[in-house]
């Protein structure tokens, strides 16, 4: 039954960009494409030949598929509610953040590979984001460690007891940081617009311009699995041991797709942020994971 | 007691036989001469990893006495990983310092050198007698300056030297008040009277005396505010010094702090405190500086800094474990340590001789000036992103695997932690968290600016990969920190046996095990990780082999005639960092004017500079040298008044004890009246 939180994973990030869109076309008056069109793009793309710069070595041919590989690997570890996810130890949440990382490495210097200034910027801009990002997360599941006395995502999830008013706080402002996390990781509004047209204010989508065909395809897919993972990471702080799988299954759903429209909703009401105050957002999650810290030291009686 | 003669021996000879023959053979007797002596000192080390203890001690002379050689599992382990670097540095050296070949007499003592230093770091790691030790310590320093200014002509390489020279003789100094101090109430120069004097006294004094020793070795460490002579010292030696140099040298500092926390028995808490407040700013500042350095070798010096503080965040942490009596925490954090300075040592050489290689090919240091060098070195550009990879801690490579030991000790820390140390291991698992992400940001500017894209600037020289003897040695490396990263279950148990002398042999028996047990998860998902990797990349090639593939010119957003000039740079890859910790940094810049509606030519350079430099070396020696001056006078270069100093100093010295008669019977006389 392990491979319970894969298959939901996967089935959810085959809905998760079409919700969004609708979302979007909702709010804007448009009857917009179809809830599987970000899928059958992708499907085209895996069928399609593909342009390598000449610029370019082994390494842009690479990066795709590592980056991938290293999203698998983090999804993997991920449990769903009592039941562990392929693989989990005690620190598996480490090699979480570090199997993405290795992704994110390889999709910098494939950027880099192809000598454009556009791509060198994106992946400037990249991995200083993805540097500000992570001490949030690592605070983050540092809190939680202390709350349940555990150092496993599967043990942490299963542990989580809400019982006082400080608790769901606590709960509610991590599932807020982790949202914030999902929407930088994976390049969404307010700190980077996947659909602009202007290259000079791109993060990740500058990043992959010169990527195309089954390797385009991988990058595409991969950001749905990200969300869908990052969606059930939500998830697992509302599945609450004891309650029957299928109650767990609902809940999920419901998560991934309140999870899903909050991303359209943000795209469609809010504005990208100057480039030079995307840092000072990206710190306050630092800030409110620090909060969560404070919030479980008040929860366990540590400081009164 | 044979094993230790032959050693003598062999080092003396060769020492000498290096200067007889001839050029092109010196490296050869080098190479045999350490290949000879790693493998009697691997003799000692391998035994007693495997507990059966080294204990000898034995009669030298009137001057030293009795000199105990004591190795026990922390020697053994640091002369494992030193004796690999050693090896994997002359069989890269050889071939480095075929250029230099018309500098018979250079070459001679360069060698000499590094054959006397190997014998150096063993006898350090050895013997436990204060006396015999500064001996051994002096020898390392002396002949680790000669291998730094191999290229003595240059001026930079000289002022580097010299700066290196004093300020590892201010370390021995400190070194020498540490053991003068423990002498003069013990009478024993045996390392075992460390231990008995601070169980006689208070905590706090052992406290004093282990901050004398921790400066001392910290200043080799390169800890900061004691870093500044790294950055200077690594660019100037030859590569294989450098990756020597960073890999095994200053990791004495790290086995010299170790042996203080072993011998020193004080308040391990307060110790533990101090050690990663300390290590966390060292962490933090190397790799910010790291960042912004766009010298290869002065980068990858900077983060040379960066992992000794990861590595001091382990000893720190372990001693925690100690003061709080978690074992787990203990071990996670002396294991962690031990197992990152065997890693750093690996993948440090390794982007150090490539960025040999680099400069050998391209006779440029300046990552700006690089660029699209894996389409001529292939092999070198790879194994540069293996050791990037390491480097950064990412899977499965080896940094991985002691960084994760460090954080899940820290995570355990927080989880059955008091209020005091939980929140202070917060604080380090944020430093830990934003150095390995500015180690990432770092990393993918050096490979992607001087490997990727294309030539920033034209080389005249023909650029090409080198010899297969050339890449053999940095391929042992590469093997040794994939297999790290892939089966860390067999590293981490050798380790557990240096780790179980802090922590008590009792652990060792059954905590480790879960440990180990975590390990071979991640083995498995390090292996997953490879081979989904290979798997997908498998897929890709069988789904797009018969799809149309075309090369064209890179995507220039609509702009048809892009130069390699128009690509992004160094600088600008860190810009927007650099712009938010400006507060933290110094840039000097160098900058003309524009003038008038047309503007002339306009020349603009900036240089990185050490603010910690500026404010505890350069301001505090400039009011010294101010101060100083007033004795100019002195200086007056007439011999005969230099005669007279002397003169009056005999004088003075005979005089002394009269004069503290009479000023002892004047206060008599006064208190009389």
């Amino acid at each position: 039954m392990n491979i319970l939180s894969l298959i939901l994973i996967i089935f959810a990030s085959l809905f998760f960009t079409g919700i969004i869109i609708r979302t979007k076309s909702f709010f804007s008056g448009r009857k917009g494409p179809g809830i599987f069109q970000p899928l059958k793009d992708i499907w085209r793309l895996f069928r399609k030949g593909a342009v390598y710069s000449q610029t370019s070595s082994f390494i842009f041919q690479v990066a795709p598929s590592i980056y991938f590989a290293s999203v698998l690997m983090a999804i993997f570890l991920i449990p769903f509610g009592n039941q562990p996810g392929i693989i989990s130890f005690n620190g598996d949440f480490i090699f979480f953040a570090y199997a993405l990382a290795l992704g994110r490495f390889f999709i910098i210097i494939s950027a880099l590979d192809t000598g454009s200034s556009f791509e060198g910027m994106g992946a400037s801009r990249e991995a200083l984001y993805s540097l500000l990002v992570e001490p949030a997360f690592f605070i983050l599941m540092g809190s939680f460690a202390l709350l349940t006395g555990n150092t496993s995502f599967y043990e942490i999830f299963s542990l989580l007891h809400f019982g006082s008013y400080t608790s769901y706080a606590v709960g509610a402002l991590a599932a807020l940081v982790l949202v914030i996390i999902a929407l930088i990781e994976n390049s969404r509004m307010p700190v980077d617009d996947p659909k602009t047209h202007l290259e000079l204010t791109m993060v990740h989508e500058v990043m992959i311009l010169d990527n195309s065909g089954f390797d385009l395809g991988l990058i595409l897919y991969a950001t749905n699995l990200k969300f869908a993972m990052y969606g059930t990471l939500i998830a697992n702080f509302f599945l609450t041991p004891g309650n029957e799988w299928y109650y767990s299954i609902i809940i999920f759903a419901v998560t991934q797709t309140t999870f899903a429209v909050t991303v359209g909703a943000v795209e469609s009401f809010m504005a990208r942020f100057r480039m030079n105050h995307n840092p000072q957002y990206i710190f306050v999650i630092t800030s409110i994971s620090l909060l969560i810290f404070l919030g479980v030291l008040l929860l366990l009686g540590k400081i009164i | 007691m044979g094993i230790i003669l032959s050693i003598i021996i062999v080092t003396l000879c060769s020492a000498i036989l290096v200067g007889l023959v001839k050029e092109a053979w010196k490296s050869n007797v080098a190479l045999v001469a350490v290949l000879v002596n790693g493998v009697l000192s691997t003799c000692i080390a391998v035994p007693v990893l495997l507990n059966v203890p080294f204990d000898y001690s034995f009669y030298a002379g009137n001057v030293f006495g009795q000199i105990p050689v004591r190795v026990d599992s922390l020697s053994g382990w640091f002369i494992l990983l030193m004796n690999f670097t050693i090896l994997t540095g002359i069989l890269y050296g050889r071939l480095y310092m075929k250029h230099y070949e018309n500098q018979s007499a250079n070459l001679s003592l360069h060698f000499a050198s590094y054959i006397i230093i190997h014998f150096a770091m063993i006898g350090i790691y050895c013997v436990q007698n204060s006396f015999a030790f500064l001996c051994v310590w002096e020898m390392m320093a002396i002949t680790s300056f000669i291998l730094i200014i191999f290229e003595y002509h240059k001026m930079e390489t000289l002022k580097a030297g010299i700066n290196y020279l004093i300020q590892s003789h201010i370390s021995i100094m400190f070194m020498t008040i540490g053991f003068v101090w423990v002498n003069s109430y013990t009478g024993s120069f045996d390392f075992n009277a460390v231990n008995e004097y601070t169980t006689s006294v208070s905590p706090s004094i052992s406290f004093v005396l282990f901050l004398v020793f921790f400066i001392a070795f910290a200043i080799k460490a390169g800890f900061v505010p004691f870093h500044t002579w790294l950055p200077y010292a690594h660019p100037a030696a030859p590569s294989h010094v450098s990756g020597v140099m960073s890999g095994v040298i200053i990791k004495l500092g790290i086995y010299g702090i170790l042996r203080t926390l072993l011998l020193i028995n004080g308040d391990y808490l307060t110790t533990g405190y101090f050690i990663i407040v300390v290590s966390v700013i060292t962490g933090v500042y190397g790799v910010m500086l790291a960042i912004i350095q766009h010298n290869i070798k002065k980068l990858l010096a900077y983060h040379s800094i960066e992992n000794i503080g990861i590595i001091g965040i382990g000893i720190g942490l372990g001693c925690i474990g100690l003061g709080l009596n978690n074992s787990y925490l203990a071990f996670a954090g002396f294991a962690g340590a031990m197992l990152h300075t065997l890693n750093h040592s690996l993948f440090k050489s390794l982007l150090f001789y490539c960025a040999g290689t680099v400069y050998q090919a391209t006779h440029t240091l300046e990552i700006e000036q690089l660029g699209g060098l894996i389409k001529r070195m292939p092999h070198t550009a790879t194994l540069f992103l293996i050791a990037a990879l390491a480097i950064c801690g990412l899977p499965p490579f080896n940094g991985f695997i002691s960084e994760f030991l460090i954080y899940s000790g820290l995570f355990r820390g927080i989880a059955d932690g008091e209020l005091s140390s939980t929140t202070f291991l917060v604080v380090c698992v944020l430093g830990l968290v934003i150095i390995g992400g500015m180690a990432m940001l770092c990393f993918t500017k050096a490979f992607g600016i001087i490997f990727l894209g294309t030539e920033r600037h034209h080389q005249n020289a023909t650029i090409e990969e080198t010899s297969v003897s050339g890449l053999t040695p940095k391929y042992l490396i590469a093997v040794m920190i994939v297999l790290i990263g892939v089966i860390p279950q067999f590293f981490v148990t050798v380790v557990s046996r240096p780790a179980s002398l802090f922590t008590g042999s009792s652990i060792i028996e059954y905590k480790p095990l879960e440990i180990i047990d975590t390990l071979s998860f991640i083995s498995i998902s390090a292996i997953g990780l490879i081979l989904l990797s290979a798997i997908i990349f498998w897929t890709k090639k069988i789904a797009s082999a018969r799809a149309h593939v075309v090369e064209a010119p890179t995507w220039g957003c609509g702009y048809v005639a892009p130069t390699a000039r128009q690509q992004y740079t160094a600088n600008s890859f860190v810009r927007s960092f650099r712009k938010l910790v400006h507060g933290l940094l110094m840039m000097n810049k160098n900058e003309n004017e524009m003038i008038g509606v047309f503007p002339n030519a306009v020349h603009s350079e900036t240089h990185p500079y050490d603010k910690m430099e500026k404010t505890f070396i350069d301001v505090p020696l400039k009011h010294l040298k101010g101060f100083m001056g007033v004795f100019r006078f002195l200086q007056n270069g007439n011999p005969q008044f230099y005669i007279l100093y002397g003169v009056v100093f005999i004088f003075l010295i005979l005089t002394l004890p009269y004069l503290m008669n009479i000023i002892l019977f004047l206060n008599e006389l006064l208190k009389q009246i």
